[in-house]
Protein backbone atom coordinates (compact mmCIF):
# COMPACT_ATOMS: atom_id res chain seq x y z
CA UNK A 1 0.00 0.00 0.00
CA UNK A 2 1.39 3.38 -1.00
CA UNK A 3 0.38 6.45 0.99
CA UNK A 4 1.91 9.69 -0.25
CA UNK A 5 4.98 7.99 -1.70
CA UNK A 6 5.49 5.82 1.36
CA UNK A 7 5.29 2.10 0.79
CA UNK A 8 3.73 0.11 3.66
CA UNK A 9 3.59 -3.65 4.07
CA UNK A 10 0.82 -3.85 6.65
CA UNK A 11 -2.59 -2.28 6.31
CA UNK A 12 -3.74 -1.78 9.87
CA UNK A 13 -3.08 1.52 11.60
CA UNK A 14 -3.56 1.99 15.33
CA UNK A 15 -4.52 4.96 17.45
CA UNK A 16 -2.59 5.42 20.68
CA UNK A 17 -5.24 6.74 23.11
CA UNK A 18 -7.10 5.11 26.00
CA UNK A 19 -4.85 2.11 26.63
CA UNK A 20 -4.48 0.84 30.22
CA UNK A 21 -0.81 1.86 30.11
CA UNK A 22 1.91 2.84 27.64
CA UNK A 23 3.44 -0.61 28.13
CA UNK A 24 0.21 -2.28 26.96
CA UNK A 25 0.04 0.17 24.05
CA UNK A 26 3.53 -0.81 22.90
CA UNK A 27 2.75 -4.53 23.13
CA UNK A 28 -0.49 -4.00 21.22
CA UNK A 29 1.28 -2.15 18.43
CA UNK A 30 3.79 -4.97 18.12
CA UNK A 31 1.08 -7.62 18.10
CA UNK A 32 -0.91 -5.77 15.43
CA UNK A 33 2.18 -5.38 13.21
CA UNK A 34 1.03 -1.83 12.46
CA UNK A 35 3.62 0.35 10.78
CA UNK A 36 1.66 3.56 11.30
CA UNK A 37 0.30 4.94 14.58
CA UNK A 38 -1.81 8.03 15.09
CA UNK A 39 -1.34 10.34 18.01
CA UNK A 40 -3.32 13.33 19.18
CA UNK A 41 -1.69 16.59 20.17
CA UNK A 42 -4.39 18.89 21.16
CA UNK A 43 -4.95 18.12 24.77
CA UNK A 44 -1.57 16.83 25.81
CA UNK A 45 0.04 20.03 24.60
CA UNK A 46 -0.79 22.09 27.65
CA UNK A 47 0.95 25.41 27.94
CA UNK A 48 4.45 24.28 27.15
CA UNK A 49 4.72 21.02 25.26
CA UNK A 50 4.20 19.16 28.49
CA UNK A 51 3.21 15.99 26.62
CA UNK A 52 6.86 15.46 25.62
CA UNK A 53 7.34 12.22 27.54
CA UNK A 54 4.48 10.45 25.76
CA UNK A 55 5.38 11.90 22.38
CA UNK A 56 9.02 10.92 22.58
CA UNK A 57 7.93 7.41 23.54
CA UNK A 58 5.82 7.32 20.35
CA UNK A 59 8.66 8.79 18.29
CA UNK A 60 11.08 6.20 19.65
CA UNK A 61 8.96 3.32 18.39
CA UNK A 62 10.59 3.76 15.00
CA UNK A 63 7.20 3.65 13.31
CA UNK A 64 5.67 6.18 11.01
CA UNK A 65 3.64 8.64 13.06
CA UNK A 66 0.40 10.05 11.70
CA UNK A 67 -0.44 12.93 14.05
CA UNK A 68 -4.09 13.88 14.18
CA UNK A 69 -6.16 16.95 14.92
CA UNK A 70 -8.65 15.08 17.13
CA UNK A 71 -10.91 17.37 19.11
CA UNK A 72 -10.67 20.33 16.71
CA UNK A 73 -13.98 21.92 15.85
CA UNK A 74 -12.87 24.75 13.58
CA UNK A 75 -10.62 25.14 10.55
CA UNK A 76 -8.34 27.45 12.47
CA UNK A 77 -7.87 25.06 15.40
CA UNK A 78 -7.16 22.19 13.02
CA UNK A 79 -4.62 24.17 11.00
CA UNK A 80 -2.82 25.39 14.12
CA UNK A 81 -2.72 21.86 15.55
CA UNK A 82 -1.38 20.50 12.25
CA UNK A 83 1.47 22.99 12.32
CA UNK A 84 2.34 22.03 15.86
CA UNK A 85 2.23 18.35 14.91
CA UNK A 86 4.65 18.95 12.05
CA UNK A 87 7.04 20.62 14.44
CA UNK A 88 6.79 17.97 17.16
CA UNK A 89 6.95 14.88 14.94
CA UNK A 90 8.85 16.22 11.93
CA UNK A 91 6.37 14.77 9.44
CA UNK A 92 4.23 16.36 6.73
CA UNK A 93 1.54 13.74 7.41
CA UNK A 94 -1.58 14.89 9.20
CA UNK A 95 -4.81 13.06 9.90
CA UNK A 96 -7.25 15.90 9.56
CA UNK A 97 -10.32 15.89 11.80
CA UNK A 98 -12.69 18.83 11.89
CA UNK A 99 -15.57 17.82 14.12
CA UNK A 100 -19.03 19.15 13.30
CA UNK A 101 -21.19 17.64 15.99
CA UNK A 102 -20.25 17.07 19.59
CA UNK A 103 -22.44 14.02 20.15
CA UNK A 104 -21.77 12.02 17.01
CA UNK A 105 -18.28 13.43 16.35
CA UNK A 106 -19.43 13.64 12.74
CA UNK A 107 -16.95 15.47 10.50
CA UNK A 108 -17.77 19.05 9.50
CA UNK A 109 -17.22 18.34 5.82
CA UNK A 110 -17.23 22.01 4.78
CA UNK A 111 -14.53 22.92 7.29
CA UNK A 112 -12.70 19.71 6.40
CA UNK A 113 -12.41 20.62 2.70
CA UNK A 114 -11.28 24.15 3.54
CA UNK A 115 -8.68 22.99 6.06
CA UNK A 116 -7.47 20.29 3.64
CA UNK A 117 -6.89 22.96 0.95
CA UNK A 118 -5.03 25.29 3.33
CA UNK A 119 -2.81 22.50 4.66
CA UNK A 120 -2.08 20.96 1.25
CA UNK A 121 -0.99 24.35 -0.09
CA UNK A 122 1.26 24.58 2.93
CA UNK A 123 3.03 21.34 2.04
CA UNK A 124 1.14 18.94 4.32
CA UNK A 125 0.11 15.46 3.21
CA UNK A 126 -3.45 15.30 4.41
CA UNK A 127 -5.38 12.19 5.51
CA UNK A 128 -8.92 13.56 5.87
CA UNK A 129 -11.36 11.88 8.28
CA UNK A 130 -14.57 12.22 6.28
CA UNK A 131 -18.05 10.82 5.79
CA UNK A 132 -18.50 8.37 2.92
CA UNK A 133 -20.18 11.12 0.85
CA UNK A 134 -19.07 10.95 -2.80
CA UNK A 135 -19.12 14.66 -3.53
CA UNK A 136 -17.30 15.57 -0.34
CA UNK A 137 -14.63 13.01 -1.19
CA UNK A 138 -14.43 14.53 -4.68
CA UNK A 139 -13.82 17.97 -3.17
CA UNK A 140 -11.16 16.57 -0.88
CA UNK A 141 -9.32 15.06 -3.82
CA UNK A 142 -9.60 18.41 -5.67
CA UNK A 143 -8.19 20.09 -2.58
CA UNK A 144 -5.11 17.91 -2.94
CA UNK A 145 -5.79 14.90 -0.69
CA UNK A 146 -4.22 11.73 -2.10
CA UNK A 147 -5.70 9.49 0.60
CA UNK A 148 -9.30 9.38 1.85
CA UNK A 149 -10.41 8.12 5.24
CA UNK A 150 -14.17 7.61 5.34
CA UNK A 151 -15.75 6.58 8.62
CA UNK A 152 -17.29 3.18 9.16
CA UNK A 153 -19.46 4.54 11.98
CA UNK A 154 -19.10 7.31 14.57
CA UNK A 155 -15.80 7.34 16.47
CA UNK A 156 -15.72 4.90 19.36
CA UNK A 157 -19.16 3.48 18.62
CA UNK A 158 -18.00 0.01 17.60
CA UNK A 159 -20.91 -0.28 15.18
CA UNK A 160 -18.90 -1.45 12.20
CA UNK A 161 -19.74 -0.48 8.63
CA UNK A 162 -22.95 1.55 8.84
CA UNK A 163 -23.25 2.05 5.12
CA UNK A 164 -21.59 -0.74 3.13
CA UNK A 165 -23.38 0.42 -0.01
CA UNK A 166 -21.91 3.92 0.31
CA UNK A 167 -18.45 2.56 1.01
CA UNK A 168 -18.67 0.25 -2.02
CA UNK A 169 -19.76 3.16 -4.22
CA UNK A 170 -16.89 5.26 -2.95
CA UNK A 171 -14.45 2.49 -3.78
CA UNK A 172 -15.87 2.27 -7.31
CA UNK A 173 -15.61 6.04 -7.84
CA UNK A 174 -12.06 6.36 -6.56
CA UNK A 175 -10.31 3.26 -7.85
CA UNK A 176 -6.87 4.88 -7.74
CA UNK A 177 -7.03 6.73 -4.41
CA UNK A 178 -6.02 4.79 -1.30
CA UNK A 179 -9.13 4.44 0.88
CA UNK A 180 -8.88 3.68 4.57
CA UNK A 181 -11.84 3.03 6.83
CA UNK A 182 -11.28 5.20 9.87
CA UNK A 183 -13.40 4.96 13.00
CA UNK A 184 -16.40 3.01 14.19
CA UNK A 185 -15.03 -0.52 14.01
CA UNK A 186 -15.59 -2.75 17.03
CA UNK A 187 -14.71 -6.25 15.91
CA UNK A 188 -12.13 -7.88 13.66
CA UNK A 189 -14.90 -9.27 11.41
CA UNK A 190 -15.90 -5.69 10.60
CA UNK A 191 -12.33 -4.84 9.66
CA UNK A 192 -12.22 -7.90 7.44
CA UNK A 193 -15.49 -6.79 5.82
CA UNK A 194 -14.00 -3.37 5.01
CA UNK A 195 -10.98 -5.01 3.42
CA UNK A 196 -13.20 -7.40 1.43
CA UNK A 197 -14.89 -4.32 -0.05
CA UNK A 198 -11.51 -3.47 -1.52
CA UNK A 199 -10.45 -0.88 0.99
CA UNK A 200 -6.72 -0.36 1.26
CA UNK A 201 -6.50 -0.23 5.01
CA UNK A 202 -8.18 0.24 8.35
CA UNK A 203 -7.51 2.64 11.20
CA UNK A 204 -8.86 2.03 14.68
CA UNK A 205 -8.23 2.75 18.33
CA UNK A 206 -11.02 2.13 20.85
CA UNK A 207 -11.77 -1.43 19.70
CA UNK A 208 -8.26 -2.45 20.70
CA UNK A 209 -7.57 -0.07 23.58
CA UNK A 210 -10.80 -0.92 25.43
CA UNK A 211 -10.80 -4.64 24.73
CA UNK A 212 -10.49 -7.00 27.68
CA UNK A 213 -7.02 -7.93 26.44
CA UNK A 214 -5.82 -5.15 24.11
CA UNK A 215 -2.71 -7.04 22.96
CA UNK A 216 -4.63 -10.11 21.87
CA UNK A 217 -7.30 -7.95 20.20
CA UNK A 218 -4.60 -6.03 18.30
CA UNK A 219 -3.28 -9.30 16.94
CA UNK A 220 -6.82 -10.36 15.99
CA UNK A 221 -7.38 -7.13 14.06
CA UNK A 222 -4.01 -7.49 12.34
CA UNK A 223 -4.95 -10.97 11.14
CA UNK A 224 -8.48 -9.91 10.14
CA UNK A 225 -7.13 -7.09 8.00
CA UNK A 226 -4.73 -9.48 6.28
CA UNK A 227 -7.52 -12.04 5.78
CA UNK A 228 -9.89 -9.44 4.34
CA UNK A 229 -7.20 -8.18 1.98
CA UNK A 230 -6.40 -11.71 0.77
CA UNK A 231 -10.09 -12.41 0.29
CA UNK A 232 -10.47 -9.28 -1.81
CA UNK A 233 -7.51 -10.24 -3.97
CA UNK A 234 -8.79 -13.80 -4.27
CA UNK A 235 -12.21 -12.67 -5.49
CA UNK A 236 -15.00 -13.93 -3.23
CA UNK A 237 -17.81 -15.94 -4.75
CA UNK A 238 -21.18 -14.27 -5.22
CA UNK A 239 -23.98 -15.33 -2.88
CA UNK A 240 -26.80 -17.24 -4.52
CA UNK A 241 -30.23 -18.45 -3.52
CA UNK A 242 -30.08 -22.03 -4.73
CA UNK A 243 -27.90 -24.57 -3.08
CA UNK A 244 -25.01 -25.74 -5.22
CA UNK A 245 -23.48 -28.97 -4.00
CA UNK A 246 -19.75 -28.82 -3.64
CA UNK A 247 -19.45 -32.53 -4.27
CA UNK A 248 -20.32 -33.71 -7.78
CA UNK A 249 -23.57 -35.70 -7.88
CA UNK A 250 -22.50 -37.68 -10.87
CA UNK A 251 -21.28 -41.15 -10.23
CA UNK A 252 -23.40 -41.80 -7.17
CA UNK A 253 -23.41 -45.35 -6.07
CA UNK A 254 -26.44 -47.13 -7.42
CA UNK A 255 -27.80 -50.21 -5.87
CA UNK A 256 -29.27 -52.41 -8.47
CA UNK B 1 22.22 11.47 62.38
CA UNK B 2 19.20 9.49 61.24
CA UNK B 3 19.61 5.98 59.78
CA UNK B 4 17.23 6.82 56.97
CA UNK B 5 16.27 10.05 55.24
CA UNK B 6 12.92 9.96 53.49
CA UNK B 7 12.62 12.58 50.77
CA UNK B 8 9.08 13.70 50.03
CA UNK B 9 6.17 14.08 52.45
CA UNK B 10 3.42 12.85 50.16
CA UNK B 11 1.51 9.69 50.90
CA UNK B 12 4.39 7.48 49.76
CA UNK B 13 7.01 9.28 51.84
CA UNK B 14 4.93 9.48 55.01
CA UNK B 15 3.83 5.83 54.94
CA UNK B 16 7.42 4.70 54.28
CA UNK B 17 8.76 6.87 57.09
CA UNK B 18 6.16 5.55 59.50
CA UNK B 19 6.76 1.93 58.51
CA UNK B 20 10.50 2.36 59.10
CA UNK B 21 10.01 4.20 62.39
CA UNK B 22 7.52 1.62 63.67
CA UNK B 23 10.16 -1.04 63.02
CA UNK B 24 12.76 0.80 65.05
CA UNK B 25 14.73 2.78 62.50
CA UNK B 26 15.68 6.37 63.22
CA UNK B 27 14.12 8.36 60.42
CA UNK B 28 14.02 11.92 59.18
CA UNK B 29 11.62 13.31 56.56
CA UNK B 30 12.38 16.26 54.33
CA UNK B 31 10.15 17.94 51.74
CA UNK B 32 10.69 20.85 49.40
CA UNK B 33 7.21 22.29 50.09
CA UNK B 34 6.53 24.95 52.68
CA UNK B 35 3.89 22.89 54.47
CA UNK B 36 2.16 19.51 54.35
CA UNK B 37 0.71 18.85 50.91
CA UNK B 38 2.06 22.02 49.31
CA UNK B 39 4.13 20.10 46.75
CA UNK B 40 2.52 16.66 46.96
CA UNK B 41 0.15 15.32 44.32
CA UNK B 42 -1.46 13.36 47.20
CA UNK B 43 -3.08 16.65 48.20
CA UNK B 44 -5.33 16.42 45.15
CA UNK B 45 -6.12 12.72 45.43
CA UNK B 46 -9.65 11.39 45.48
CA UNK B 47 -9.00 9.11 48.43
CA UNK B 48 -10.91 6.14 47.04
CA UNK B 49 -9.80 2.82 48.45
CA UNK B 50 -11.12 0.86 45.51
CA UNK B 51 -8.81 -2.02 44.60
CA UNK B 52 -11.50 -3.90 42.68
CA UNK B 53 -12.96 -0.96 40.74
CA UNK B 54 -9.49 0.04 39.66
CA UNK B 55 -9.10 -3.30 37.90
CA UNK B 56 -11.12 -1.72 35.11
CA UNK B 57 -7.93 -0.17 33.79
CA UNK B 58 -5.18 -1.49 36.07
CA UNK B 59 -3.16 -4.69 36.15
CA UNK B 60 -4.08 -7.40 38.73
CA UNK B 61 -1.09 -6.36 40.88
CA UNK B 62 -2.84 -3.10 41.81
CA UNK B 63 -5.75 -5.00 43.34
CA UNK B 64 -3.41 -7.46 45.08
CA UNK B 65 -1.34 -4.70 46.67
CA UNK B 66 -4.34 -2.51 47.37
CA UNK B 67 -6.36 -5.06 49.28
CA UNK B 68 -4.67 -4.26 52.60
CA UNK B 69 -5.13 -0.50 52.25
CA UNK B 70 -8.58 -0.15 53.82
CA UNK B 71 -7.55 -1.84 57.09
CA UNK B 72 -4.30 0.11 57.16
CA UNK B 73 -6.04 3.46 56.88
CA UNK B 74 -8.92 2.54 59.19
CA UNK B 75 -6.37 1.85 61.93
CA UNK B 76 -4.61 5.18 61.49
CA UNK B 77 -7.07 7.77 60.22
CA UNK B 78 -10.37 8.77 61.81
CA UNK B 79 -13.29 8.87 59.39
CA UNK B 80 -12.30 6.11 56.99
CA UNK B 81 -15.56 4.96 55.45
CA UNK B 82 -16.36 1.39 54.41
CA UNK B 83 -19.49 2.01 52.43
CA UNK B 84 -18.39 0.62 49.10
CA UNK B 85 -18.36 2.17 45.66
CA UNK B 86 -21.34 2.68 43.37
CA UNK B 87 -20.75 2.64 39.62
CA UNK B 88 -23.54 3.97 37.41
CA UNK B 89 -24.02 4.90 33.77
CA UNK B 90 -26.60 7.00 31.94
CA UNK B 91 -29.09 4.92 29.95
CA UNK B 92 -27.27 5.38 26.65
CA UNK B 93 -23.94 4.25 28.10
CA UNK B 94 -25.19 1.08 29.80
CA UNK B 95 -22.99 -1.08 27.49
CA UNK B 96 -20.04 0.48 29.32
CA UNK B 97 -21.31 -1.04 32.59
CA UNK B 98 -21.07 -4.49 31.04
CA UNK B 99 -17.50 -3.79 30.00
CA UNK B 100 -16.66 -2.50 33.48
CA UNK B 101 -18.22 -5.61 35.00
CA UNK B 102 -16.24 -7.92 32.72
CA UNK B 103 -12.97 -6.36 33.81
CA UNK B 104 -13.57 -6.14 37.56
CA UNK B 105 -14.56 -8.41 40.46
CA UNK B 106 -16.23 -8.46 43.90
CA UNK B 107 -19.29 -6.45 42.93
CA UNK B 108 -22.99 -7.05 42.54
CA UNK B 109 -25.35 -5.75 39.87
CA UNK B 110 -27.89 -3.32 41.30
CA UNK B 111 -31.16 -2.08 39.84
CA UNK B 112 -32.85 1.29 40.26
CA UNK B 113 -34.56 0.24 43.47
CA UNK B 114 -31.34 -0.91 45.11
CA UNK B 115 -29.53 2.23 43.95
CA UNK B 116 -32.27 4.26 45.64
CA UNK B 117 -31.76 2.33 48.87
CA UNK B 118 -28.02 2.87 48.80
CA UNK B 119 -28.14 6.49 47.73
CA UNK B 120 -31.64 7.94 48.22
CA UNK B 121 -30.73 11.13 46.36
CA UNK B 122 -30.06 9.11 43.22
CA UNK B 123 -33.56 7.55 43.29
CA UNK B 124 -35.04 7.42 39.81
CA UNK B 125 -31.88 8.68 38.15
CA UNK B 126 -30.17 5.40 37.20
CA UNK B 127 -31.70 2.04 36.44
CA UNK B 128 -28.55 -0.07 36.49
CA UNK B 129 -25.26 -0.07 38.31
CA UNK B 130 -22.51 -2.04 39.99
CA UNK B 131 -21.97 -2.04 43.74
CA UNK B 132 -18.52 -2.83 45.13
CA UNK B 133 -19.57 -3.29 48.75
CA UNK B 134 -16.12 -3.98 50.26
CA UNK B 135 -14.44 -0.77 49.14
CA UNK B 136 -13.86 2.38 51.16
CA UNK B 137 -12.85 6.01 51.01
CA UNK B 138 -11.10 8.65 53.07
CA UNK B 139 -10.21 12.32 53.00
CA UNK B 140 -6.60 12.35 51.77
CA UNK B 141 -5.76 15.58 53.55
CA UNK B 142 -6.96 14.16 56.88
CA UNK B 143 -4.91 11.08 56.15
CA UNK B 144 -1.72 13.08 55.50
CA UNK B 145 -2.35 14.99 58.74
CA UNK B 146 -2.86 11.75 60.66
CA UNK B 147 0.39 10.30 59.28
CA UNK B 148 2.27 13.44 60.18
CA UNK B 149 0.90 13.25 63.73
CA UNK B 150 1.75 9.57 63.98
CA UNK B 151 5.32 10.43 62.96
CA UNK B 152 5.40 13.21 65.54
CA UNK B 153 4.44 10.66 68.19
CA UNK B 154 7.52 8.69 67.10
CA UNK B 155 9.56 11.86 67.61
CA UNK B 156 9.86 12.60 63.91
CA UNK B 157 9.04 16.04 62.59
CA UNK B 158 8.98 16.79 58.89
CA UNK B 159 11.50 19.40 57.77
CA UNK B 160 9.81 21.53 55.13
CA UNK B 161 11.36 23.86 52.59
CA UNK B 162 14.39 21.60 52.05
CA UNK B 163 15.62 21.18 48.47
CA UNK B 164 17.74 18.03 48.08
CA UNK B 165 19.67 19.76 45.30
CA UNK B 166 21.02 22.24 47.84
CA UNK B 167 21.37 19.94 50.80
CA UNK B 168 22.21 16.31 50.04
CA UNK B 169 21.17 14.06 52.95
CA UNK B 170 24.13 12.55 54.78
CA UNK B 171 22.35 9.55 56.29
CA UNK B 172 23.51 6.09 55.19
CA UNK B 173 20.18 5.25 53.54
CA UNK B 174 17.83 7.41 51.50
CA UNK B 175 14.26 6.54 50.61
CA UNK B 176 13.34 8.76 47.68
CA UNK B 177 9.59 9.33 47.46
CA UNK B 178 9.60 12.50 45.38
CA UNK B 179 7.05 11.28 42.87
CA UNK B 180 7.37 13.06 39.54
CA UNK B 181 10.11 15.21 41.10
CA UNK B 182 12.44 12.20 40.85
CA UNK B 183 12.41 12.05 37.07
CA UNK B 184 16.04 13.23 37.05
CA UNK B 185 16.97 9.86 38.57
CA UNK B 186 14.27 7.71 36.93
CA UNK B 187 14.27 8.47 33.21
CA UNK B 188 11.27 6.29 32.32
CA UNK B 189 9.03 8.09 34.80
CA UNK B 190 6.37 10.22 33.16
CA UNK B 191 3.65 12.57 34.36
CA UNK B 192 -0.08 11.99 33.94
CA UNK B 193 -1.91 15.17 34.69
CA UNK B 194 -5.07 15.14 36.77
CA UNK B 195 -7.46 18.00 37.46
CA UNK B 196 -10.05 18.09 40.25
CA UNK B 197 -12.66 20.37 41.74
CA UNK B 198 -13.95 20.56 45.29
CA UNK B 199 -17.53 21.75 45.72
CA UNK B 200 -19.92 22.19 48.62
CA UNK B 201 -23.67 21.67 48.61
CA UNK B 202 -26.28 20.68 51.18
CA UNK B 203 -28.80 19.81 48.46
CA UNK B 204 -27.43 16.37 47.73
CA UNK B 205 -26.06 13.71 50.03
CA UNK B 206 -23.96 10.73 49.02
CA UNK B 207 -22.63 8.08 51.37
CA UNK B 208 -19.97 6.62 49.15
CA UNK B 209 -17.94 7.41 46.02
CA UNK B 210 -20.06 7.36 42.89
CA UNK B 211 -18.43 6.69 39.54
CA UNK B 212 -20.23 7.76 36.40
CA UNK B 213 -19.17 5.87 33.31
CA UNK B 214 -18.99 7.95 30.19
CA UNK B 215 -17.14 7.17 26.96
CA UNK B 216 -15.35 10.50 26.97
CA UNK B 217 -15.45 11.96 30.47
CA UNK B 218 -15.70 9.33 33.17
CA UNK B 219 -15.91 11.02 36.55
CA UNK B 220 -16.04 10.11 40.20
CA UNK B 221 -17.57 12.03 43.06
CA UNK B 222 -16.22 11.38 46.53
CA UNK B 223 -18.25 12.72 49.47
CA UNK B 224 -16.34 14.33 52.32
CA UNK B 225 -17.43 15.97 55.57
CA UNK B 226 -19.50 19.16 55.79
CA UNK B 227 -21.22 18.83 52.42
CA UNK B 228 -17.93 18.75 50.52
CA UNK B 229 -17.55 16.68 47.37
CA UNK B 230 -14.38 16.00 45.47
CA UNK B 231 -15.04 15.66 41.74
CA UNK B 232 -12.25 14.17 39.67
CA UNK B 233 -10.28 13.54 37.78
CA UNK B 234 -8.92 14.07 34.32
CA UNK B 235 -6.17 11.80 32.95
CA UNK B 236 -3.91 13.56 30.50
CA UNK B 237 -0.54 12.43 29.18
CA UNK B 238 1.21 15.58 30.27
CA UNK B 239 3.73 16.67 32.88
CA UNK B 240 2.23 20.11 33.27
CA UNK B 241 1.59 20.93 36.92
CA UNK B 242 -0.94 23.30 38.37
CA UNK B 243 -2.79 24.66 35.37
CA UNK B 244 -6.50 23.82 35.39
CA UNK B 245 -8.24 24.13 32.04
CA UNK B 246 -11.77 25.34 31.37
CA UNK B 247 -12.30 22.16 29.37
CA UNK B 248 -11.53 20.01 32.39
CA UNK B 249 -13.99 21.95 34.52
CA UNK B 250 -16.67 21.70 31.82
CA UNK B 251 -16.20 17.95 31.71
CA UNK B 252 -16.02 17.32 35.45
CA UNK B 253 -18.87 19.63 36.40
CA UNK B 254 -20.97 18.52 33.43
CA UNK B 255 -20.59 14.92 34.51
CA UNK B 256 -21.38 15.77 38.13
CA UNK B 257 -24.50 17.55 36.92
CA UNK B 258 -25.47 14.37 35.10
CA UNK B 259 -25.18 12.47 38.39
CA UNK B 260 -27.37 15.00 40.16
CA UNK B 261 -28.60 18.44 38.99
CA UNK B 262 -28.07 19.88 42.49
CA UNK B 263 -24.36 20.00 41.72
CA UNK B 264 -25.12 22.91 39.39
CA UNK B 265 -25.91 25.04 42.45
CA UNK B 266 -22.95 23.84 44.51
CA UNK B 267 -20.36 26.33 45.67
CA UNK B 268 -16.93 25.89 44.10
CA UNK B 269 -14.46 25.68 46.96
CA UNK B 270 -11.26 24.80 45.18
CA UNK B 271 -9.87 23.69 41.87
CA UNK B 272 -6.54 21.98 41.55
CA UNK B 273 -4.24 20.01 39.28
CA UNK B 274 -1.06 18.05 39.65
CA UNK B 275 0.90 15.30 38.00
CA UNK B 276 0.75 11.61 38.89
CA UNK B 277 4.08 9.82 38.61
CA UNK B 278 3.88 6.74 36.40
CA UNK B 279 6.18 4.16 34.83
CA UNK B 280 5.37 2.80 31.35
CA UNK B 281 3.31 -0.09 32.79
CA UNK B 282 1.53 2.24 35.25
CA UNK B 283 2.70 -0.04 38.08
CA UNK B 284 4.63 1.00 41.19
CA UNK B 285 8.27 0.14 41.64
CA UNK B 286 10.88 0.03 44.38
CA UNK B 287 14.31 0.36 42.83
CA UNK B 288 17.73 0.67 44.42
CA UNK B 289 20.50 2.98 43.24
CA UNK B 290 23.42 2.70 45.66
CA UNK B 291 22.28 3.95 49.06
CA UNK B 292 18.99 5.27 47.62
CA UNK B 293 15.75 3.31 47.44
CA UNK B 294 13.29 4.87 45.01
CA UNK B 295 9.61 4.30 45.72
CA UNK B 296 7.72 5.64 42.77
CA UNK B 297 5.17 5.15 40.00
CA UNK B 298 2.13 4.95 42.28
CA UNK B 299 0.22 6.64 39.41
CA UNK B 300 -3.44 7.17 40.31
CA UNK B 301 -3.26 4.72 43.21
CA UNK B 302 -1.29 6.59 45.86
CA UNK B 303 -3.48 5.94 48.91
CA UNK B 304 -4.36 2.47 47.67
CA UNK B 305 -0.80 1.26 47.16
CA UNK B 306 1.24 3.22 49.69
CA UNK B 307 0.61 0.90 52.67
CA UNK B 308 1.74 -2.22 50.79
CA UNK B 309 4.78 -0.45 49.38
CA UNK B 310 5.77 1.08 52.71
CA UNK B 311 5.74 -2.33 54.36
CA UNK B 312 7.96 -3.72 51.61
CA UNK B 313 10.33 -0.77 51.68
CA UNK B 314 10.83 -1.13 55.42
CA UNK B 315 11.63 -4.84 55.11
CA UNK B 316 13.92 -4.17 52.16
CA UNK B 317 15.83 -1.39 53.87
CA UNK B 318 16.10 -3.09 57.24
CA UNK B 319 16.43 -6.75 56.27
CA UNK B 320 17.29 -6.81 52.57
CA UNK B 321 14.09 -8.63 51.64
CA UNK B 322 13.42 -8.87 47.91
CA UNK B 323 9.91 -8.40 46.52
CA UNK B 324 9.98 -9.41 42.86
CA UNK B 325 6.46 -8.09 42.16
CA UNK B 326 7.58 -4.49 42.72
CA UNK B 327 11.38 -4.73 42.52
CA UNK B 328 12.23 -6.58 39.31
CA UNK B 329 13.17 -3.96 36.78
CA UNK B 330 12.32 -6.21 33.88
CA UNK B 331 8.60 -5.76 33.39
CA UNK B 332 8.21 -9.10 31.68
CA UNK B 333 9.15 -10.87 34.90
CA UNK B 334 6.38 -9.28 36.86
Amino acid sequence: MRLYDVELRFRLMLGTAQYPSPAVLLDAIKASRSEVVTVSLRREAGGSRAGQAFWSMIRNLGLRVLPNTAGCHTVKEAVTTAHMAREVFGTPWIKLEVIGDHDTLQPDVFGLVEAARILTEDGFEVFPYTTEDLSVCGRLVEAGCRVLMPWGAPIGSGRGLNNPYGLRTLRAHFPETPLIVDAGLGRPSQAAAAMELGYDGVLLNTAVAKAGDPVRMAEAFGQAVEAGRLAHLAGPMEPRDMAAPSTPVMGMALLS
Amino acid sequence: MADVTVIGAGVAGLTCALALAERGASVEVIDRGERLGAEACSWYAGGMLAPWCERESAEPLVAELGEEAIDYWAERVPGVMRKGTLVVAPARDVPDLARFARRTERFGWVDGERIATLEPDLAGRFSKGLFFSEEGHLDPRDALDALSEALARQGISIRFGVEVENEAPSSPTIVDCRGFGARDALPDLRGVKGEMVLVRTKDVTLSRPVRLLHPRHPVYIVPRDDGLFMIGATMIESSERGRVTARAMLELLGAAYAVHPAFAEAEIIEIGADVRPAFPDNLPRISRRGRTFHVNGLFRHGFLLAPALARRVAATVLHGTHYPEVMDEDQLQR
